[in-house]
């Protein structure tokens, strides 16, 4: 792997053995001493033209972990238009000397084109592109999922006969995005739930089955997995429905649905949560619940993909 | 000239009787023993070890075997195909105070002994590390050298060891091709790189310990 940008180009067999690496690296944060040599000497950069907390501290700590060194770079506020000042940024960053970056930026595509412009030779981590992809995340979830589901058995493991739904905002979910890819991959059936406003155009294309309603998805489906969306407000320049009250009654996971699900199925939410809006908070702090484990999860995963992007000399 | 095997099947349960007698003598006994194998070899002749080890002193606690994994803390990542990993497992005493005997097939440049020391030493403190390997074949890059050894072998560092073990490769034996024969064993079980094999370096991949 040299860069890691999008979960649709991932194979069953690349995606088991990133989870399989991943499992290896959780065990690391059992230990007394919780750090590998791997990436000794290496420099990860995390360049973030966008605000974030749990993904940027959850790649610092699993390149920490690889004994990596971390530049942290806060691009926030640059006026210069989007592609020069990415130009820009990249050759900066190629003459610091960085072997790997993390990029997260408004526009989808800015890690495409910082992977393949030719202005920095350093393998590429999408940590959130625009409405595009966050194919990280859809890694974490996958390997929580597939912890709760086999336990220590989980190694080698896919996702095959786990039903997932997906609720909320798909239209400007990344997330939503890298799973549709990344779970059916790994042979999971997805089905996205959402008020009709909220679903992209060209959907058509997509491997997963569209509902509108959330009441009728957990009775048909009998979800193993429902996966809650944060409404993203900040990208919302129009109305997309017509108050958040009505929003948390009709797609919202509030505490009948949750006593609703079936034993044994779990509650993720990639996080921040808006607490009584898609969630409730008894479904939040509910054992069903994955929230914590996905953010615990997220730096062994990460770790995983560090350590396939940055420590090897060749293809496998 | 074709792969010469060195060990047939019945050689390798004589070599790791006599290494787990061995153990037990150097340790006087069986008290605070813990055999770590190496993957994947490694930790099945750490497995087989431990089946004869309780088979001599019964007095040998239950849970004495474990795999290191030393994938992350090898100094030829950069220059090598990338490597999976795999798990670490240790018996739930732990290793500190304990006397652990490292596992391997083959030792060879030492490297990967020298990457098993450094991830021990993150993982507890032992009283004492001593190292096992079925096949010993020289060319040492580093200051290591096994405690119990099932065989020496000289070797020329053009030739490859194929170690195959029944619970990994379905058949058992120790071979040992010439530089030329293991190059035209590219493609076929135990190619160049795999693991398992033990040989001279793939041209342009740099030295495999």
């Amino acid at each position: 792997m040299r860069h890691l940008l999008s979960t649709r180009n991932l194979s069953r067999d690349d995606a088991v053995r990133i989870l399989d690496i991943a499992e290896d690296m959780a065990d690391v944060a059992t230990r007394e001493v919780k750090k590998l040599p791997t990436l000794r000497g290496r420099t990860v950069v995390n360049l973030f033209f966008e605000d974030s907390t749990r993904t940027r501290i959850s790649f610092e700590a699993a390149a920490k972990r690889l004994s990596a060194d971390v530049i942290n770079f806060s691009a926030k506020g640059s006026s210069v238009s989007k592609g020069e000042s990415l130009k820009d940024t990249a050759q900066t960053l190629e003459a610091m000397g960085a072997d790997g970056v993390v990029v997260r930026h408004p526009s989808s595509g800015a890690p495409q084109t910082l992977a393949q412009s030719g202005w920095i030779d350093a393998g590429i981590v999408n940590a959130g592109d625009g409405t595009h992809e966050h194919p990280t995340q859809a890694l974490l979830d996958a390997f929580t999922i597939r912890r709760r589901m086999h336990g220590s058995a989980a190694r080698g493991r896919d996702l095959d006969g786990v039903s997932v739904v997906i609720v909320g905002d798909i239209l400007h979910s990344r997330v939503a995005r890298s799973n549709v890819w990344l779970l059916t991959t790994l042979g999971a059936s997805v089905t996205l739930v959402a008020p009709p406003t909220l679903f992209p155009v060209g959907m058509g294309t997509w491997p997963a089955d569209v509902r509108y309603d959330l009441d009728a998805a957990i009775d048909d489906v009998r979800p193993d997995v429902v996966m809650m969306l944060r409404i993203q407000a900040e990208r919302m320049r129009a109305a997309f429905f017509p108050n958040s009250r009505e929003y948390a009654r009709v797609w919202g996971l509030d505490d009948a649905r949750t006593a609703r699900l079936a034993p044994g199925s779990i509650v993720m939410h990639p996080g921040p949560m808006n607490r009584g809006l898609e969630i409730s908070a008894a479904a939040a702090d509910s054992t069903r619940s994955t929230v914590r484990e996905q953010v615990a999860n997220g730096v062994s995963v990460r770790m995983a993909v560090l350590y396939l992007l940055l420590a090897g000399g060749g293809e496998v | 000239m074709s792969a010469r095997t060195v060990l047939h099947q019945a050689d390798i349960a004589r070599a790791l009787t006599r290494i787990s007698h061995e153990i037990l003598e150097s340790n006087r006994g069986s008290a605070s023993l813990v055999v770590l194998g190496i993957p994947t070899r490694g930790a099945t002749l750490a497995r087989r070890i431990g089946g004869i080890l309780a088979g001599i002193d019964p007095e040998l606690g239950s849970d004495t075997v474990g795999t290191l994994d030393v994938t992350m803390y090898r100094d030829d990542l950069s220059r090598n195909p990338l490597r999976a990993s795999s798990p670490t497992q240790l018996p739930a005493g732990g290793i500190d105070g304990k006397t652990v005997v490292l596992v391997d097939d083959v030792l060879y440049s030492g490297r990967t002994i020298r990457a098993a020391l450094d991830a021990l030493s993150d993982l507890g403190r032992p009283r004492a590390v001593r190292l096992a390997v079925l096949v010993d074949r020289g060319h040492r890059e580093l200051p290591i050298r096994a405690d119990f050894v099932g065989k020496n072998l000289p070797t020329s560092s053009d030739e490859r060891i194929y170690v195959r073990l029944d619970e990994v490769d379905g058949e058992e034996f120790v071979s040992v091709a010439s530089g030329e024969d293991a190059h035209g064993a590219h493609g076929a079980p135990g190619a160049p790189g795999t693991p398992g094999t033990h040989g001279a370096p793939t041209p342009g991949s740099g030295a495999r310990p």
